[in-house]
């Protein structure tokens, strides 16, 4: 899936450059007319003010106050989900290829059942029975009833990853591991799960994403104060620079998500380059079809990358 | 227990969340394609727009973006999308936003179809000297969506369950109706369940009735 | 290619993923250390984050606002320095929770005594009669009386109910927009989208009197509801007793007139008399 010589057409010769340069061109036009139009009307609205944007640029309170401390939260949030969330769906999805009816239907209901329900209500839920049943004190509960939610829902999902991932090896592994007289824990330990996590690692990071996206559900009604949630106090101070509160929160976000897809990105490089895959990928493609509940049709093998 | 949902139009406020997924959906699968089309177009500059799109959008909270239809387009750059009242207009806005979001997801689930059409056949449709446009309108992009119902499907139920952002913008669906009973009430978790089931309702059948389809339809190789 | 070796750098390589993006996080969580549920003086205190004049966090980590005031001065009497107040947010969506789970002592936090709510929670005061009331932008001359909101295009916070107030009662004719925060409401009464943005006149107030907005919006003054802003407390709390002492006396000292003077005062917003504690006004 990254850029390789496609067969969709031929290598462009020298008219079909010059018609690509040509589109090219009118498409840069477009999108300047675009940005202009849109600068332009900002302008117009007075919503480029210097007074809108200067706070976070000249007032360091904003990120000490608002926004770093939210930041944390949301890191924190998300991570933990990510360290709880990954080995129980790896655990459910390993459950749900269990030669045992019992042990796979229960676990297929389980993970149906989560992923059916909104996020936000299963994050309500937890804070409920966090209240009424434990004594965490408040200050923590709005985090551990977003992690809980978050765990939940993203745990069925992955499940569904690692399946997808351990579908998509080839047979003759589980066979060769087989004949060598492997157990079936053994088996899955050492021989598909290692080569499945290669396998896999596309659609585990664009869950990853998700995970970290999602936490912005819990400053929605937990009051769990994250990084979206910030913007309304900080707003609330500058004069409604609403537009430059959240301008700024996206573009936190794009770069929190988009280093951790490189990170993950690089990692899987890594992992690819000491030969120990079969070059099976399960793309996002693949675990969402095995994702809609009821029929479950096998796992395509993804193109090897 | 009940008697407190007496006044409340449930259903009127789901039929605008099933409206708002439909519209969407239809809007997200004509621009997704778009987008996919031009993720694997012969121009370089369309690639890098289509990779650039998909991966900002991709990676902002839906909430942002369906704010930015208000605050940014309506509000600021004038676009009310040909209608004059504000119910209108935030709804549109809203089919707009959700539209914007879900492709991205839409055009990744379709590209990956794309790859799934084996290459003989790709090469047969340039060896009789189809264009790139009609190798994909013709060829691969017909068999791409077949491979690619059961992703869509989970697309779809994500949708369904996104439409709620939509209140943010205050567009009268169930979660607007949510937060509205939940002031007024002061009874959270018993309102909460039961939107929680209404979604159950909406989605768990879409999945069902989806994932079917895709077994019909599915390309056999 | 040998097994085990292959688990082992998986691992080593999963395990890299997780610690290098908790190792601040779980440091981080680890150091929050749960709140003293004794009572060693400290208190708990629910207030808004985002309206000023009423409740807001200000970029200096501090609070400020009339309920802030009002509710450090109950504390006060209760026997609590203002520095052993903690404060927490209490979004409208949250109080009744709060309070009902006890996360939270008591909660100042623009909030209107209703009968319903009434049912789920105890109020203390009240301590301020507000007014549903709009928002306008300065130069608007068309909006005089209540009725010459037809037409207009008003705004308010989702889930609120003064909007449908206006809408059902008052000027059938008008369009609602709804938002998250009244934030965005103002954005757009900036932008000239919105001709009005309406809730109680004391939250209104205090947008107006912030520094960014002098001169630009004005109160409508129309008096559209009877807002009793009471202190919340957990049903059948012995706090609400003594809450009503406090609030007798702050009003009594003094204290209560100067912390409208100073919150909401400079939008011109004229106040109610001081309400008589236990009298909602209907």
């Amino acid at each position: 899936m990254k850029d390789k010589p496609t067969v969709l057409y031929d290598v462009p010769g020298p008219r079909a450059r010059r018609r690509n340069v040509l589109w090219s061109v009118l498409f840069l036009i477009g999108l300047a007319a675009v940005v202009w139009w849109v600068a332009a009307s900002l302008a117009d609205k007075n919503q480029l003010a210097w007074a809108k944007w200067a706070p976070f640029f000249t007032d360091a309170r904003v990120w000490e106050t608002y926004i770093l401390p939210a930041l944390k939260n949301t890191v924190i949030a998300a991570a933990l989900s990510m360290v709880i969330a990954l080995p129980l769906g790896a655990f459910l999805g390993i459950l749900r290829l269990s030669d045992h009816i019992v042990v796979r239907s229960v676990a297929g209901s389980v993970v149906e059942f989560f992923r059916a329900i909104p996020v936000l209500i299963l994050m309500l839920f937890a804070d409920a029975a966090y209240s009424e049943f434990t004594d965490i004190s408040p200050d923590n509960r709005p985090l551990y009833a977003v992690v809980t939610g978050l765990v939940l829902y993203n745990a069925s999902v992955l499940a569904e990853v690692v399946r997808a991932g351990i579908l998509a090896l080839p047979t003759g592994q589980t066979d060769a591991a087989k004949a060598i007289g492997m157990r079936k824990g053994q088996i899955m330990t050492h021989v598909l799960l290692p080569q499945a996590v290669t396998a896999m690692l596309p659609a585990l990071v664009s869950q990853l994403v998700v995970i970290v996206k999602d936490t912005a559900l819990g400053g929605a009604m937990l009051g769990f104060s994250e990084l979206l949630a910030s913007v309304r106090p900080m707003s609330a101070n500058y004069g409604a620079n609403t537009i430059a509160c959240f301008t700024v929160v996206a573009v936190i976000f794009i770069a929190l998500n988009f280093a951790l897809t490189t990170f993950a990105s690089r990692l899987e490089r890594r992992l690819r380059r000491g030969k120990k895959t079969t070059g099976a990928v399960v793309g996002v493609e693949a675990v969402e079809e095995l994702a809609a509940p009821g029929e479950h049709p096998d796992t395509r093998r993804g193109p090897s990358g | 227990m009940f008697d407190f949902l007496q006044g409340y139009d449930l259903l009127g406020a789901f039929w605008v969340t099933v409206q708002l997924t439909v519209y969407s959906a239809i809007g997200s699968l004509v621009w997704g394609t778009l987008l996919a089309a031009m993720r694997v177009s012969p121009v370089p500059l369309m690639r890098g727009f289509g990779t650039a799109y998909v991966n900002i959008v991709r990676n902002i909270p839906l909430t942002v973006i369906i704010v930015f239809t208000s605050l940014g387009l309506f509000q600021t750059l004038g676009v009310s999308l040909g209608a004059e009242r504000f119910t209108t207009i935030n709804f549109r806005l809203a089919v707009l936003g959700l539209t914007a979001y879900t492709s991205a997801f839409v055009c990744e689930a379709l590209r990956s179809g794309i790859n799934t059409v084996p290459l003989g056949q790709v090469e047969a449709a340039r060896a009789i000297g189809l264009s790139f446009p009609q190798v994909l309108r013709l060829i691969v992009l017909p068999q791409a969506f077949r491979s690619v119902v059961a992703p869509l499907a989970n697309v779809l139920i994500a949708l369904t369950k996104n439409t709620t952002v939509a209140a943010t913008i205050g567009v009268a669906e169930a979660a607007l109706l949510m937060r509205e009973m939940i002031e007024n009430e002061a009874q959270l978790l018993l309102i909460s369940a039961i939107f929680a089931v209404g979604f159950l309702c909406l989605t768990l059948p879409t999945g069902l009735l989806l994932g079917w389809v895709a077994k019909k339809v599915a390309v056999k190789r | 290619m040998n097994p085990l070796r292959t688990s082992r750098a998986v691992v080593a390589a999963a395990a890299a993923v997780v610690l290098s993006v908790t190792s601040t996080g779980l440091a981080n969580a680890a150091a929050g250390a749960p709140r003293d549920s004794g009572d060693n003086g400290k208190i708990v205190v629910g207030i808004k984050f985002d309206q000023p004049g009423i409740g807001l966090k200000t970029p200096d980590g501090k609070y400020t606002g009339f309920d802030v005031d009002v509710a450090t001065y109950v504390a006060k009497q209760l026997g609590h320095d203002p520095k052993d107040i903690e404060w927490k947010e209490a979004k409208s969506a949250d109080r009744e929770t709060l309070l009902q789970r006890g996360d939270v002592d008591f909660i100042a936090a623009s909030y209107s005594i209703t009968p319903k709510r009434a049912e789920k929670v105890d109020f203390a005061g009240p301590y301020l009669l507000a007014h549903q009331d709009v928002l306008i932008r300065a130069d608007d001359d068309s909006i005089k009386k209540p009725s010459d909101l037809n037409n207009k295009k008003l705004c308010s916070v989702t889930g609120s109910t003064s909007a449908q107030n206006v809408k059902d009662k008052i000027a059938p004719n008008a369009q609602l927009q709804q938002y998250g925060g009244y934030s965005e409401c103002l954005t757009g009464l900036e932008n000239g989208v919105i001709d009005a943005v309406t809730t109680d006149d004391a939250i209104l107030a205090g947008y107006a009197a912030q520094p960014e907005f002098k001169g630009k919006f004005k109160l409508g003054g129309f008096k559209m509801s009877n807002e009793n802003y009471g202190i919340g407390v957990q049903k059948g709390s012995d706090l609400k007793a003594k809450i009503n002492t406090a609030l007798e006396k702050m009003v009594a000292d003094g204290s209560w007139q100067a912390a409208v003077d100073k919150n909401l005062g400079p939008s011109g917003y004229q106040n109610e008399p001081a309400p008589k504690i236990g009298v909602i006004v209907q």
